[in-house]
């Protein structure tokens, strides 16, 4: 039979099946390691170890010191450090100052602490727009930040990588480090959601 | 280069779509491609700028139509070709030449967790001191390389303050085409927003970009 004129699959998964038992059959892969890989990012990283860093910046001043003048070193106090976070700048949301962070050229995150990135942070409009228009791409998230307020936006051009210490929410006075901990949601350490008594889906 | 992945400031993107109880992956094939770019890069047969800029060369009718992990695969096939891992032949045929010796995996299960634990750090010493001072205008260049850059678009002829400085870190513009690390130093440059985007922009709010320093000119 003929295959020279065969076209090449466009389905992205029997491209990828494709690729991998090629890479595979020369022995520069092992199929192992890829299930542990994936394994790792599905299970095992995520914005769980982000909210406990939060959490420990809330009820520990001496640990919220540490964190805003060496993320990097704070973070991995907590045991979180690895690839996409090697270089931590944290940055604190106050009455008077809201932060949001982006990478306009491609999709820089900080996996340690937040895990892979959600498709709407890798997205076109989330990457063109909350550079120019953050109050706009946070009114569409529910948030409404007061005129009176400074929005920062972090453009993660280098290979810092940016995670923002939201406001503890008032009425959690009483409540453990734990507690706390479940409360703090993805988006909010991104920027693009406040903390509340509720927590949040996202 | 000044291709469509410099997406800051664009217009016509539509809304942000937030998707709930999202899935890390949303197809098998997304993990694969995902795991297969962290393997492929234990090979040390490229560098995280070459990755990025590899996924910057797509075009850009392509680019704006694939989503995130098709772009990671277009950008893999491009890399494993262009630095002799994988022919052309091979790519097309799925067979591995039949003479090719077979080699040994750069990554197995059991060093997942160390590879993944491993920060990779980017700064490095260098012997000048910084040429800027926290708190310093500077004002960034216009350039239009065709290569490689971390100089968005927007943020190019635009003043701004020096708010960190962040140490000597790996130049992409010089190791993402393989020439080489060339340490420098690196800023966040605080901009206001008005200064980026003109008077509609709000008053109080400003951009920080990480800025490396041969990007930057005293003011």
């Amino acid at each position: 039979m003929d295959h020279d004129h065969q076209e090449a699959p466009s389905d992205p998964a029997l491209r990828v099946m494709a690729l991998e038992s090629l890479l595979v059959e020369k022995g520069l892969v092992d199929p192992a390691a890829l299930d542990a890989l994936i394994d790792t990012y599905e299970h095992k990283i995520g914005p769980r170890n982000g909210a406990r860093v939060v959490a420990r910046a809330w009820v520990d001043p001496e640990y919220k010191k540490r964190l805003l003048a060496d993320a990097t070193s704070a973070i991995a106090e907590l045991g979180y450090e690895g690839g996409q976070g090697a270089h931590m700048v944290v940055v604190e949301n106050t009455l008077q100052c809201h932060n949001l962070v982006v990478c306009t050229l491609c999709s820089c995150y900080p996996w340690p602490v937040l895990g892979l990135p959600p498709v709407w942070y890798k997205s076109a409009p989330y990457r063109s727009r909350a550079v120019i228009d953050p109050r706009g791409v946070l009114r569409e998230f529910g948030l409404e930040i007061s005129e009176e307020v400074e929005i920062r936006v972090w453009d993660s051009t280098s290979e810092m990588r940016y995670l923002v210490l939201p406001e503890r929410p008032a009425g959690t006075e009483q409540m453990t480090e734990d507690e706390l901990t479940t409360l703090v949601t993805r988006d909010a350490m991104i920027g693009m959601a406040k903390v509340t008594l509720t927590g949040g889906a996202r | 280069m000044n291709g469509v992945h410099d997406m800051g400031g664009m217009h016509g993107m539509g809304p942000v779509t937030p998707e709930a109880n999202e899935p890390v992956f949303h197809e098998p094939w997304e993990g694969r491609v995902f795991a297969l770019n962290r393997t492929t890069g234990a090979l040390g047969k490229w560098n995280i700028d070459a990755s990025r800029h590899a996924r910057e060369r797509i075009p850009p009718t392509d680019y704006l139509r694939m989503s995130y992990y098709e772009k990671w695969l277009a950008g893999l096939l491009m890399l494993l070709e262009e630095r002799g891992v994988v022919s052309r032949a091979e790519l097309e045929s799925g067979r591995a030449r039949p003479e090719a010796a077979k080699a040994r995996p750069s990554l197995t299960a059991d060093q997942v967790p160390a590879v993944v634990a491993d920060r990779g750090r980017f700064d490095r010493p260098v012997n000048q001191p910084p040429r800027f001072a926290v708190g310093q205008a500077v004002r960034t260049k216009k350039i239009n390389p065709t290569g490689h850059t971390r100089l968005p678009r927007y943020a190019r002829g635009a003043v701004g303050i020096v708010d960190r400085i962040h140490g000597a870190h790996v130049f992409p513009d010089s190791n993402a085409h393989f020439r080489g690390e060339h340490p420098q130093h690196l800023y966040s440059v605080r901009f206001a927003a008005r200064e980026l985007w003109g008077a509609e922009a709000a008053p109080r709010d400003s951009v920080y970009v990480d800025l490396w320093e041969s990007y930057l000119d005293a003011v």
